[in-house]
């Protein structure tokens, strides 16, 4: 008997290959967007994992200097003193093609190693190499299989490629590091061990000029990224979401034009436990037949996209995330558990209502479809308590928590207050038309609505996000621009070899160009956080360009006395600190917030001071870079490559960091664009597919029309501007719901994600351009229905009157 | 002391080979310690030459200096102490010395302290040629990080006969001070010591004869000590051969004013035996390998390991039968490379007290 229900139940898929095409295909998608973040997020955790691993083991604290590199003395003498600590030395390596970080660690004390190296990778044939061949020149550097490529260097120690290791990290004895680096008897930083033996001496007596990170401080890739990763999966999840009412369309139609087919069964003696359990089965299977689909695909997706997604973290945070993408259990799973669940969910009413149903209502009309007034209204109060749950969020929770939630609550109960406001605009023109057909078109339209209002939401939603993101990303790249001509007023950039040059340089310099001014800073902890102080020279060009958000009188008077100390929007943000309040600098040494400058890009604390007060606390200050302003920027930096013999990168023209600096910026947000189209292609699907479903249901409303004389033409014409109607109308509601979007993006999730606040620019030619976009689809959508109607046989229509029912 | 040459190099690959991402580490062992490659040799022929020998011989691939001592509290009780600084040359140094991170020469050091009812271990590892670590003769300094043998002044006798010797770790520490009066010992033939049937062999002398006051610290606080201690020097660049799986050797100070260095070299058969008679005189006598024979007790499990914690010693030729018990049975090393180093005490013919080690059980399928 099993046999027999699960056969009448699948000839209805044989009998409808488009629908069973439709229901995989939605699910699929919305899998498949879904598995994509999945992949992405979990590839990127790996990454963070094996560089927080390797960089910072076991969360241990570090020893720095202020001044950058230290001499090996400060460690010799810590180890004399007792303290187990292990030296690092750090810096970048120019390769022909590429540029790596080269992390030369001391191999026989570093505590990170087994963990991150315990992985021989694809050498594992090779015979291990001789301890004395790593640690004594040449040396070997070790890296993953990416990075080894880069390393194919004659002048280079060979290379042994090593699973473990992050990408773009080389990884060195330090021996090898000080001479790739030219760097003698220099450290980077020193990693504090734990266990340390009872009775050391104080660290401020034995290396008073080392800074101590306590190990919670140390630089935490996972907590700076969280919020791009939950930005991620919102719009994975949003994704899903817009894939499940396709489903939800495909299933009720399916259902719905089963209903002959169920009577029949359980008129036959099927029990309805009988015919649920199957349809139940059937589910599952559809489920688990999309779910692997849409995992392949997503994989397909997430490698497309996992080079951007590189970048973006590349840009924004510094963090470094393999471009290559690993099958991982964890995403697999969640893919294909979030396709059945899905399924579940979108079918389990239906199921529900054929299980529930007595055997002779099931032949009644498609009642259930129909909301009334009442629905309607319910529909309307639970979408302003989800608005206001949403704003609640933000003011009880708070943080970037709260925001995501009060983003939840604004689309999600923007979506169900969509079908409400429609009815009643729709009921308003009704009310306006004055021609009959007019009428029965805004009547007919009203009708149509609890069919189509799932799709309708879900471009609602695919709109309004795309509104929200695109607005979010133009304020913030012309905000970006502006900053970055303020904050690079600069006609020239120099890069020196030290002091010696440096002085040498602005010797030369000063008579020949307007203004040269030392850029200096030392590295310190600010609110508890690595970060960076500068010290300037008091000059106009601070004064006049450097674009201060908030600020006390006279900031720069009072930064030049050495009073006052100028500090970044983050740190405003992140350690809730406002002009007037004091801020500490270094042990001892606290001066007052005069004012707060916008820091785009920079997710670390920092702060500005007198050069003269950071001197008398760091003598040791590095002297390596120069700002020059010039009449004719061109010519001096030829006239100064003559006189110097400079490298081709010591002098940068401001306008090459501005352009570089730009070309990070939209290689960021080039993912943000992609998954946009994308979300905005499933809502066109999700359309297509409900004008499908009510297409059969349809014609019992057209064919009494076509009876009173509107040709079949006519009516599929109609039919079309139906649909770009409705779609417009939705448009027209996502913009005002897009704005606030983009508002909470960028007063509320930026900043507690980045710690900026940016200024709200709107772009009306987008939203025309995206008002168009959604009436091509809708249209695009109708068009197949359409067609379908205006070469539907006249008796089709007419026999509509001979089997109603 | 350590009487086996191949543990050092045992450790070394060990240590490396955790350190490096190695695969096959047992395959290091072999590799490391084949042969002296271009390292020089023990020569049978070279004399001992003081103070210059109490320094370093960075030509040889290994070398240590290993102090043990017996110490009894103002409160009554028994107490053990282990200071010992391993010298690994990766490489022979034809020229000068390297310094700087390249320099060939490694070092490793492991500090315990042992009382009653507990074991404090603590280990060190640094390069050669940045100043962490080192060997000097003249002035006499051994050290790693703040862990130091130094010689003090003396006007006369030896520069090893007044040492400052601290060590500490998580849990325990202790500063103390040696003196002694006795000779130097050369062991096996004038200081040239035959490590297995084939010819195998170090150059191995020690000052056995120190007294000890100081101060240790454990987590119950502070104590005063005295007591008696043991240094062993050695250095060589041939391990043993590769049948030898391990090795049990004792140093004993007996209550006569004799003391006595013992050890077996186990290979599956009979074993390779070596020691010394050192007489109240400090008048050593090198003894054959039949002429000792070491006699293991009852074992037992102490969590690690499972080895023998009494043994029966004798030499009938010196008139000793003699039995060892551990003081504390957890005494376990858990180092790069673990190992079971503790105190015992004497009793049978003689009455004394003396140090205990024993390698190669910490792997069950040697048993």
């Amino acid at each position: 008997m099993i046999r027999a229900i699960a056969l009448a139940l699948l000839s209805h898929w044989r009998r409808h290959p488009g629908q069973a095409v439709t229901l995989l295909a939605g699910l699929a998608l919305a899998t498949a967007l879904w598995t994509a973040v999945q992949a992405i997020n979990a590839e990127a955790r790996a990454s963070y994992a094996e560089a927080n691993a390797l960089l910072a083991p076991d969360r241990l604290a570090t020893l720095t200097s202020p001044a950058g590199r230290f001499p090996r003395d400060r460690y010799v003498a810590l180890r004399r003193a007792g303290w187990q600590v292990s030296a690092v030395l750090e810096g970048r390596l120019d390769t022909a093609d590429r540029r790596v970080s080269l992390l030369g660690v001391d191999l026989l004390t570093y505590p990170a190693l087994p963990a991150t190296l315990e992985d021989a990778g694809p050498d594992m044939e090779a015979p291990p190499p001789d301890p004395a061949v790593v640690l004594l020149s040449p040396g070997r550097l070790f890296a993953d299989a990416d990075t080894a490529q880069a390393l194919q260097d004659p002048d280079l120690p060979p290379v042994r490629v090593t699973d473990g290791l992050p990408p773009g990290v080389v990884l060195t004895d330090i021996g090898t590091a000080e001479r790739l680096l030219h760097a003698p008897a220099a450290l980077s930083r020193l990693v504090v061990l734990p266990d340390q033996p009872m009775g050391l001496p104080s660290l401020s007596d034995i290396a008073p000029d080392l800074v101590l990170s306590p190990a919670d401080a140390a630089a935490d890739t996972g907590g700076l990224t969280r919020s791009f990763h939950l930005n991620l999966t919102a719009f994975g999840l949003l994704s899903f979401a817009v894939g499940l009412f396709i489903v939800h369309g495909t299933i009720g139609l399916a259902f719905e034009q089963r209903r002959g087919i169920v009577r029949t069964l359980r008129a036959l003696g099927v029990p309805s436990a009988g015919v649920a359990v199957a349809m139940l089965t059937e589910l599952l299977l559809a489920g688990l037949i999309a779910g692997l689909l849409g995992v392949a695909l997503g994989y397909v997706i997430a490698t497309a996209l996992l080079p951007g997604v590189a970048a973006t973290l590349g840009g924004l945070y510094g963090a470094q995330v393999s471009g290559s993408l690993a099958l991982r259990p964890a995403w697999i799973a969640a893919g294909l558990g979030m396709s059945v669940g899905g399924v579940l969910i979108a079918g389990a009413q239906m199921v529900w209502r054929t299980h529930a149903v007595p055997v002779l209502a099931l032949a009644g009309s498609e009642a259930w479809r129909r909301s009334g007034a009442r629905a309607l209204a319910v529909q309307s109060l639970a979408g302003c308590a989800l608005m206001l749950a949403g704003i609640l969020a933000l003011s009880l929770i708070g943080g970037l928590v709260g925001g995501f939630v009060l983003l939840g609550g604004l689309l999600l109960g923007a979506a169900l207050l969509l079908a409400p406001l429609l009815s009643v605009l729709l009921s308003t023109g009704e009310k306006l038309a004055g021609q009959p057909v007019a009428e029965w078109v805004w009547a007919d339209m009203r009708a149509q609505l609890p069919g189509l209002s799932m799709a309708l939401m879900a471009l609602l939603l695919a709109l309004a996000t795309n509104i929200g993101v695109g607005t979010m990303v133009s304020s913030f790249r012309l905000t970006f621009t502006d900053w970055l001509d303020h904050r690079l007023s600069a006609d020239l950039y120099i890069s020196t070899t030290g002091p010696a040059q440096s002085t040498a340089l602005r010797d030369w310099l000063t008579p020949r160009a307007d203004t040269v001014l030392p850029i200096r800073s030392a590295e310190v902890t600010l609110n508890g956080q690595p970060g960076r102080v500068y010290g300037i020279v008091d000059d106009a060009l601070y004064r006049d360009t450097w674009p201060l958000i908030g600020t006390a009188t006279d900031p720069w008077d009072q930064i030049a006395a050495g009073q006052g100390v100028l500090i970044n929007e983050q740190l405003h943000y992140g350690a809730g600190l406002d002009p007037g309040d004091p801020l500490q600098l270094m042990p001892g040494w606290s001066l007052l917030v005069v004012g707060i400058y916008a820091d785009y890009g920079n997710p670390a604390p920092q702060a500005i001071v007198a050069l003269d007060a950071l001197l008398a606390r760091v003598p040791d200050l590095p002297d390596r870079q120069l700002a020059v302003r010039a009449p004719d920027p061109g010519a001096l930096a030829a006239a100064l490559r003559d006189a110097f013999d400079l490298p081709a990168d010591a002098i940068l023209p401001q306008r090459e960091i501005k352009s570089a600096s730009m070309q990070v910026f939209d290689r960021t947000f080039l993912v943000t664009g992609a998954l946009n189209l994308l979300t905005l292609g499933v809502a066109g699907f999700a359309i297509l597919t409900s004008l499908l479903t009510l297409w059969t249901m349809r014609l019992p409303q057209l064919a009494p029309a076509w009876a009173l004389g509107l040709t079949r033409a006519h009516l599929a014409r109609l039919d079309i501007l139906r649909a770009v109607a409705l779609a417009a109308l939705t448009a027209v509601l996502a913009v005002p719901l897009g704005l606030v979007l983009a508002w909470v993006l960028l007063s509320v999730i930026n900043v507690e994600a980045f710690g900026w606040r940016l200024p709200m620019y709107v772009f009306p030619l987008d939203w025309l351009r995206l008002f168009a976009l959604a009436l091509l689809a809708a249209a695009l959508a109708a068009l197949i229905p359409a067609l379908r109607l205006r070469r539907l046989p006249p008796a089709e229509l007419v026999k509509i009157f001979a089997n109603v029912r | 002391m350590s009487a086996d040459l191949c543990r050092l190099l045992c450790r070394w690959a060990c240590l490396v080979l955790l350190a490096l991402p190695l695969p096959a580490r047992a395959q290091g062992f072999a590799a490391l310690g084949t042969d002296a490659q271009d390292f020089v040799v023990p020569d049978p022929a070279a004399t001992l030459a003081f103070p210059a020998d109490h320094g370093p011989h960075p030509d040889f691939r290994i070398e240590w200096w290993y102090l043990t001592a017996n110490l009894t509290g103002l409160d009554g009780r028994a107490y053990g102490i282990q200071w010992t600084l391993f010298r690994s040359a990766l490489r022979p140094e034809p020229g000068p010395v390297a310094t700087g991170w390249i320099s060939p020469q490694i070092w490793m050091a492991h500090a315990a302290l042992t009382t009653p009812d507990a074991h404090y271990v603590a280990e060190r590892l640094s390069r050669g040629g940045i100043g962490t670590a080192g060997a000097t003769a003249e002035p006499f300094s051994a050290w790693i990080d703040d862990w130091h043998m130094t010689g003090l002044p003396t006007t006369q006798g030896d520069a090893l006969d007044r040492l400052d010797l601290a060590a500490s770790g998580a849990q325990f520490r202790y500063d103390l001070r040696l003196t002694t009066k006795g000779p130097l010992v050369a062991h096996g033939d004038n200081g040239y010591s035959v490590k297995s049937p084939d010819g195998r062999a170090s150059h191995y002398y020690s000052q056995p004869h120190y007294t000890v006051t100081g101060t240790i610290e454990t987590p119950e606080g502070p104590q005063e000590v005295s007591g008696t201690a043991w240094l062993d020097r050695e250095w060589s660049s041939q391990p043993l051969a590769e049948d030898q799986a391990g090795w049990d050797w004792v140093a004993l100070t007996l209550d006569s004013g004799d003391r006595l260095m013992a050890a077996q070299l186990r290979d599956g058969a009979d074993g390779y035996r070596i020691g010394t008679w050192i007489d109240a005189r400090g008048q050593a006598t090198p003894l054959p390998s039949d002429a000792i024979t070491l006699t293991s007790g009852a074992v037992t499990d102490i969590g690690p390991a499972v080895l023998p914690l009494t043994w029966r010693i004798a030499v009938p030729d010196k008139g000793v039968d003699v039995e060892i018990t551990a003081l504390y049975p957890g005494a376990w090393m858990a180092t790069s490379t673990a190992y079971w180093e503790g105190p015992v005490t004497v009793t049978g013919s003689h009455g004394g007290r003396g140090y205990l080690e024993m390698t190669g059980y910490d792997a069950p399928a040697e048993n």
